[in-house]
């Protein structure tokens, strides 16, 4: 497979603080491939994922995207923590948001909609306001807006992190079967190991400080993966043993 | 501590008769203190001559006159200063430099009372409609721009960041996508307020001279005719409550989206 994301001696600074968050940071990402990067509080996960989703600015280094030129699909799509839709917009223009300026007829844009809004099993709630979707809903509603693009690459910003422990096992299968349907490269980025362990074809681990990647570790456990099978709690304990 | 409810107040019917007992001890009360003699003869208009009052104000062809030219100048003086509280207000909250610049000027010319500024409506517009709209649009803007400047100050930053991870750049665009639905709660309650405000303000006004409510009001105290003052006030309050019920539903059209 080809390579998608090439990340070159990449360095961040917090505003005028002389000491960069992460520092000589590497890594290459293949099409299709769901990487989890892990890590303690601190160590620059979400803001690489930032730089790579072009909200924020390096102090050094290159990001290259491999993807082809496509006006009607945007390279990246993003998925916030905290779902982030638009409180103002029913569920159904909150996912179409991003199609915006796309060169798409309005027909096309309400097939794209309906696709990802079955996808993320939300047609019933499509004529919703956010306020009337549960913790758990408006993380779909986020990804569903995040899929309506068509990324090449998929960034996810500790989505499950804010539901509670049933949710977010739903949320993380759910992710899996569009992951396998969609076939698009993730970057998820998790403080919680065994997550990274059951989702991800590869975990990054960040550390130290300033940070760079103490661990880059392929996960080669065969899918269906289980939850809470030796391997994978061995496979988590290694990787926690590294941070 | 929570009030401990009472039986009564529980059902909608048994709140209305509770008003009514309120409303009718008042009138009671306001009858005994006439009658009495409670302040200077005549000051205290009795109660139940107000429907008389009315009538002989309806009839004598200055009731609706009055109503009229007092709405002129209350929407005008609504429009101006609502729209331009609204617009200084967005650009002093988008713009650092705006901010800035207005800063110091804002705080000076805030303090001064809408009606310190009757001495310049009556040296440049003279005893006009023009005059009266003036002074309530000083007091309608400061309320707009407040409410507007704080609200547009105060949207999540989180969804400008939002609107730039899926494409939508440029001022305008986050403009009408982000900064107006975002304020819009606040900018609605600003204009709310404005409405109120700008009652306020008119009567004041016109007590000065522009034909309208208060100018009646103030001719029928000179003449003792205190019934008809509390006619138009009663007027005053009717127009508020049904401009208030209005816009209370406008707003709840517009802002659909919030949870109830």
């Amino acid at each position: 497979m080809a390579s998608i994301l090439n990340i070159e001696d990449l360095s961040y600074h917090y505003g005028n603080n002389p000491d960069p968050v992460f520092a000589g940071l590497s890594l290459r990402m293949e099409d299709g491939e769901f990487i989890a990067v892990v890590g303690g509080s601190g160590v620059g996960k979400s803001t690489l994922l930032r730089c790579v989703a072009g909200l924020a600015t390096a102090s050094h280094g290159n990001i290259e995207l491999h993807v082809e030129e496509d006006d009607t699909r945007r390279s990246r799509g993003v998925v916030f923590q905290d779902g982030r839709l638009m409180p103002w917009r029913k569920l159904r223009s909150n996912v179409a948001y991003g199609l915006k300026g796309l060169k798409l007829t309005a027909e096309e844009k309400r097939e794209r909609v309906d696709e990802v809004l079955k996808l993320a099993r939300l047609e019933e709630l499509a004529e919703r306001w956010p306020h009337q979707l549960s913790g758990g809903q408006v993380q779909r509603g986020g990804i569903a807006r995040a899929l309506a693009v068509k990324p090449h690459l998929l960034l996810m910003d500790e989505p499950f992190s804010a539901v509670d422990a049933i949710t977010r096992h739903h949320l993380q299968d759910q992710l899996l079967t569009i992951w396998e349907q969609t076939q698009k490269a993730v970057m998820f980025i998790t403080h919680d190991i065994e997550e990274a362990v059951y989702l991800a074809d590869r975990v990054i681990v960040l550390s130290g400080s300033p940070a760079n990647i103490v661990l880059d570790q392929k996960i080669e456990l065969p899918r269906p993966r289980h939850r809470g099978t030796d391997t994978l709690q061995k496979l988590a304990q290694d990787i926690a043993n590294a941070l | 501590m929570a009030l401990e409810s009472h039986p009564l107040t529980r059902s909608r019917s048994g709140r209305a008769l509770l008003g009514v007992i309120g409303v009718a001890a008042f009138v009671l009360l306001w009858k005994y203190a006439q009658a009495a003699g409670w302040a200077a003869a005549g000051t205290i208009p009795d109660p139940f001559r107000l429907p008389q009052a009315l009538i002989d104000e309806w009839s004598s062809d200055r009731l609706a006159p009055a109503i009229l030219s007092s709405l002129v100048h209350y929407v005008w003086g609504l429009a101006i200063g609502t729209s331009l509280g609204f617009l200084v207000g967005t650009l002093a909250a988008s713009s650092s430099l705006l901010d800035a610049l207005h800063a110091w000027l804002a705080r000076i010319l805030r303090p001064i009372p809408p009606l310190a500024w009757v001495v310049f409506a009556i040296a440049w517009f003279k005893v006009s409609h023009a005059g009266a709209a003036f002074v309530i649009a000083i007091g309608v803007f400061w309320v707009n721009y407040f409410a507007t400047y704080s609200a547009v100050r105060n949207v999540d930053s989180r969804f400008y960041e939002l609107a730039r991870a899926f494409g939508q750049n440029g001022h305008l665009r986050q403009a009408l996508q982000v900064t107006l639905p975002g304020a819009a709660t606040g900018i609605f309650s600003g204009i709310r307020t404005g409405i109120g405000q700008a009652w306020m303000t008119l009567i004041a006004a016109e007590l000065l001279g522009v034909p309208g409510m208060g100018q009646e009001m103030n001719s029928a105290a000179g003449v003792g005719a205190y019934e008809v003052v509390v006619v138009y006030m009663l007027i005053i309050s009717l127009v508020y409550t049904l401009s208030d019920t209005l816009f209370g539903f406008i707003e709840k059209r517009v802002l659909t989206w919030r949870p109830s």
